[in-house]
């Protein structure tokens, strides 16, 4: 993005100003956003679907709006994309798969909603994992996303498009989602922040569900106050979402000043053993160090559960896939998407599925069947679910003497395009830091704190007790501001 | 050797809201397809169930008028499989196991026995669910090969009653869901519409050797919609499975569905192809909790229930058992009944007349008591205008008929019609006398010892009055003057 941009370097809290200001219009941003976007992306292969008519529109609107002097919302003029996992009314949502290449929802997701309320300017949809099930944004329909910082390179996944607009400066802010750390490991790779609220705190009506207990809607954006912002817009109860919490939204972008004197940050042992990459700890450390010398206080703690990897995985591969086996049934070619014409109707649900579906989601659909058929369910399904409270109960003690939680996101940094789609199970460890957090229903936030002796980014996972996301914000201002250079 | 049958009967019944159980669309039944949906009930990506708070009370007033235990906690949970009609892939239910409560269990509904004695059938359980939709399979789709799909019913509420199996015959099936019909409707938790399939039953039959504590091999009858059907459709079964036994063979358990056209089952599925429907807790929907603040203020807001209502009216009303069961046996006719009497009516007499004429109106018309222009008080003013003398019971009924089309009450009908009844020995002498006169021929047949012919002097009497005369008076003043 060139340096005399109308917001290299602004928040998005000067942009709104300048609209309100006249400084610069709504117009100009999406159209000078748009002519980056079609410059990078064939290159990067962030969006899926990109939508200038429904961009400019919004755009006309709000600059309308500015020069009747009217109120303007909180995202005035914001260019946002949004992870094709959310359903934008009128515009396709596919999923990154083939099976919803052609789906056009006719309803908005909740957020989605709020979004347009504080006038956000939606720029489109972004790749991902399809159906939001991987680790690297290579499980795609429309391909692979590649990484800004290097091109050869993956984002992280599933919400890998999400991470890599704003590393392109393609948003400047986006919205993905994060069921075992899709939100937290693309940011750590992309170097670029990215939060993952506490369970219940965002609204999931409109969410494509992948694992109903699991997901939430999070937050990237170049910087800290830019995703606090965003998440202050989308937060709070939605009377659409049976499982959305009745907790009041506080102010996430005042929280961004409070710093961390005479807080308590715990480093899980389990989370600094083997198997992670040295200069990945280094950095992490680094980060460490930058709240110590702030005002906080460093101890160990142990995850003896949560920090296992076998256990943490283990049960996260159940509970998520038996969840996903069910709610991907609805995608039976039936009443919306791809259909494979067949002689009856059992050849019809069998073409369309296996045609419609990739790799990894078939894999995931037939894990989660197994684990809850007959004679299973105990065994797997009942034990996963019964390891998940042993995990929330090691993070409910490790909160009894600590206010947050600081580890790495990833073992390593952004792995090489191709280099683990062989082996499921590796690119499942990827994954081992941050599944236990889903499962317990805590939130947390990749930070960049450093990057790997090869230049790549690396990110330090600050986690706390549910609905801490402000002391969390606070933290995550201290290391960005200490390591902005 | 000699079987009994043991039978347990599974009912889903449609209850009364407005809107569908996890969604604010209409509950209606028809309506153009696909017009009473919305993301929720279509399964739509991304969509999410909300749970109706009128479903539970609905389901909790059933269940405490059935005598059942209200769980204080219990969840919805996912019964996955894969058909047309049902968008999302997976039903949302409730189950019972060791780890599952449904809302409601135990319980009991009473019917007669052979004997003329009353048993009483308990109940399993009492869940909620959402319905799936309709899949049309008509001829002209079908040769086109394909069929359509209305989702306009799926997300209806609906709840399931589970008996154990303790009926012994199919008149005790048939009573139990006669009684759990009355029930439903008495307790406004369903209309109870068998043409719109507000309730469909689920039949497992079995038979054993008298005496035989174990229970045979059962077999499944799918979905029949109406009592007598039932009956009918266990009735097939028991001999099908004593025929099979008799003739050496095993009874399979199977799945079968009654064609009430030719009185046959037909055979479904068998054990083997049977769903695993992996049930798992919902996770879009929280536990439901009930407290006991919640139960009581629903159990004081069930109105009397049948068996109540017939023994009260049995203590405060003088009128026949037989009067009381078809007076009782719905719950508007029984306030009505109530009401007439309240206003002044006798209670034998307007017995008489709800069951009569009432009735005979309602069901010509094809209206409820509600919808009749004939108010309680209205058809006591009636009564009580018989009951004074004022006019004759046929004439009456000639004023019914009235009211029924004009809206107006019996005493200003009888005034602008000059209907009352003449019993006035004066003005009926002249008339008498005029028709003694008249008929000289009949008049001496009749002292000849004719005595038909007092209808023919009534005849003419009733004709010359325009049927105002009453007629025990005419009677007596006839005899009098012809000896």
């Amino acid at each position: 993005m060139a340096d005399d941009s109308v917001f290299s370097a602004q928040t998005a809290r000067g942009l709104v100003q300048g609209i309100r200001r006249g400084t610069h219009t709504a117009r100009e941003i999406t159209e000078e956003i748009f002519a980056h976007i079609h410059n990078t992306n064939p290159d990067i292969n962030a969006f899926i679907t990109i939508d200038e008519e429904g961009a400019f529109k919004a755009a006309d609107a709000v600059d309308q709006k500015a020069a009747e002097g009217q109120v303007l919302g909180l995202l005035a003029g914001i260019p946002i994309a949004l992870k094709d996992v959310l359903c934008t009314k009128g515009l396709r949502t596919t999923c990154a798969s083939k099976i919803l290449d052609n789906f056009i929802p006719p309803y908005d997701a909740t957020v989605v909603t709020r979004l347009r309320q504080a006038d956000a300017i939606i720029l489109g949809k972004l790749n991902m994992d399809e159906f939001a099930m991987g680790s690297s944004s290579e499980n795609s329909h429309f391909g692979a996303v590649k990484n800004p910082r290097d091109q050869t390179r993956v984002t992280g996944g599933s919400s890998g498009g999400s991470a890599a607009a704003i590393a392109a400066g393609q948003a400047l802010m986006t919205l993905g989602s994060d069921t075992g750390g899709s939100v937290r490991l693309p940011a750590s790779f992309c170097g670029v922040v990215g939060l993952k609220p506490t369970y219940g705190r965002v609204s999931r009506y409109g969410l494509i569900a992948y694992a109903s207990s699991l997901d939430q809607i999070g937050p990237f954006a170049r910087t800290v106050e830019d995703a606090a912002t965003l998440l202050g817009v989308i937060a709070g109860h939605d009377p659409r979402d049976s499982t959305s919490a009745h907790v009041p939204v506080p102010d996430y972008l005042l929280a961004c000043q409070r710093g961390v004197d005479g807080l308590t940050i715990g480093l899980p042992t389990e989370f600094f053993g083997e198997g992670l990459q040295s200069d990945v700890r280094n950095a992490v450390m680094q980060g460490v160090e930058v709240l110590e010398k702030n005002g906080a206080s460093i101890r160990e703690v142990s995850l003896p559960t949560a920090g296992h990897p076998a256990f943490a995985i283990a049960a996260y591969y159940i509970v998520a896939t038996a969840e996903a086996s069910s709610n991907l049934s609805r995608y039976d070619g039936v009443k919306y998407g791809f259909r494979d014409e067949a002689e009856n109707l059992i050849d019809m649900y069998v073409q369309t599925r296996s045609k419609g579906f990739g790799a990894e989601v078939k894999r995931r659909i037939m894990l989660g069947t197994y684990a809850l058929s007959a004679g299973y369910y105990d065994a797997y399904y009942r034990k996963a679910q019964q390891v998940r409270t042993l995990i929330r109960r090691d993070f409910d003690r490790a909160f009894e003497s600590c206010d947050l939680l600081a580890s790495p996101v990833s073992p390593t940094p952004a792995f090489k395009l191709g280099e683990k789609l062989d082996d499921p199970l590796q690119m499942y460890l990827s994954d081992i830091y941050t599944v236990s957090v889903n499962l317990a229903g805590i939130p947390g936030i990749s930070v960049p704190c450093g990057t790997s002796t090869e230049g790549l980014p690396i990110g330090l996972q600050l986690l706390g007790n549910t609905f801490s996301e402000e002391t969390i914000l606070s933290a995550s201002a201290v290391v960005e501001r200490e390591l902005a250079s | 050797m000699n079987y009994e049958s043991v039978i347990g009967l599974e009912v889903h019944a449609q209850l009364a809201t407005t809107t569908k159980i996890f969604c604010g669309c209409s509950a209606e039944f028809g309506g153009d397809p696909n017009t009473h949906v919305c993301p929720v009930c279509l399964g739509l990506p991304g969509a999410l169930p909300v749970l109706n708070q009128n479903v539970v009370e609905l389901a909790i007033r059933v269940a405490l008028s059935a005598g059942c235990t209200i769980q204080p906690r219990s969840r919805f949970l996912r019964k996955n499989y894969f058909y047309p009609d049902l968008p999302k892939g997976y039903q949302i239910s409730q189950f019972q196991s060791n780890e599952e409560m449904p809302l409601a269990t135990g319980g009991g509904v009473d019917v007669p026995t052979a004997d003329g004695g009353r048993k009483t059938i308990r109940l399993t359980r009492i869940h909620m669910e959402e319905d799936a939709g309709k899949s049309i399979h008509q001829e002209v789709f079908v040769a086109a090969g394909e069929s359509l799909v209305d989702v306009n019913r799926c997300g209806v509420p609906l709840i399931e009653i589970v008996s154990e199996p303790d009926l012994s015959t199919s008149e005790e099936a048939f009573h139990y869901l006669t009684s759990l019909h009355q029930l439903l409707v008495y307790t406004g938790v369903s209309e109870g519409d068998m043409e719109k399939g507000h309730m469909r039953i689920d039949a497992n039959v079995s038979i054993r050797p008298v005496g035989e504590t174990q229970l045979g091999t059962k077999v499944e009858i799918k979905n029949v919609n109406s009592f007598r059907n039932c009956q009918r459709a266990i009735e097939s079964e028991i001999q099908r499975q004593i025929d099979l036994l008799e003739t050496g063979g095993e009874i399979e358990q199977a799945t079968m569905l009654y064609d009430p056209d030719r009185n046959i089952l037909r055979a479904m599925r068998t054990k083997e192809e049977s769903d695993d429907y992996r049930y798992f807790p919902d996770p879009d929907l929280v536990p439901l909790v009930v407290d006991n603040a919640w139960v009581e203020r629903v159990q004081s807001q069930i109105p009397e229930l049948p068996e109540d209502k017939r023994e009260r009216f049995a203590e405060v009303y003088d009128i026949s058992g037989d009067q009381i069961d078809v007076l009782t046996a719905d719950r508007d006719i029984a306030d009505y009944f109530e009401a007439a009497v309240a206003a002044g009516a006798q209670s034998r007499l307007a017995a008489n007349w709800i069951q009569g004429d009432v009735m005979r109106v309602l069901n010509d018309r094809k209206i409820a008591v509600g919808d009749l222009r004939v108010s309680a008080e209205y058809l006591a003013e009636l009564i009580g205008l018989i009951d004074k003398g004022d006019i004759s019971t046929s004439i009456a009924r000639t004023v019914f008929d009235d009211m029924v089309e004009t809206g107006e009450s019996a005493s200003s009908i009888v005034e602008k019609k000059g209907l009352v009844q003449i019993s006035d020995a004066g003005e009926l002498d002249g008339v008498i006398d005029q028709i003694i006169a008249d008929n000289p021929e009949e008049v001496e047949r009749f002292k000849g010892g004719d005595q038909k012919l007092m209808g023919f002097f009534m005849g003419q009497l009733m004709r010359a009055t325009k049927g105002q005369a009453n007629p025990q008076k005419a009677s007596q003043l006839l005899r009098e003057k012809l000896g």
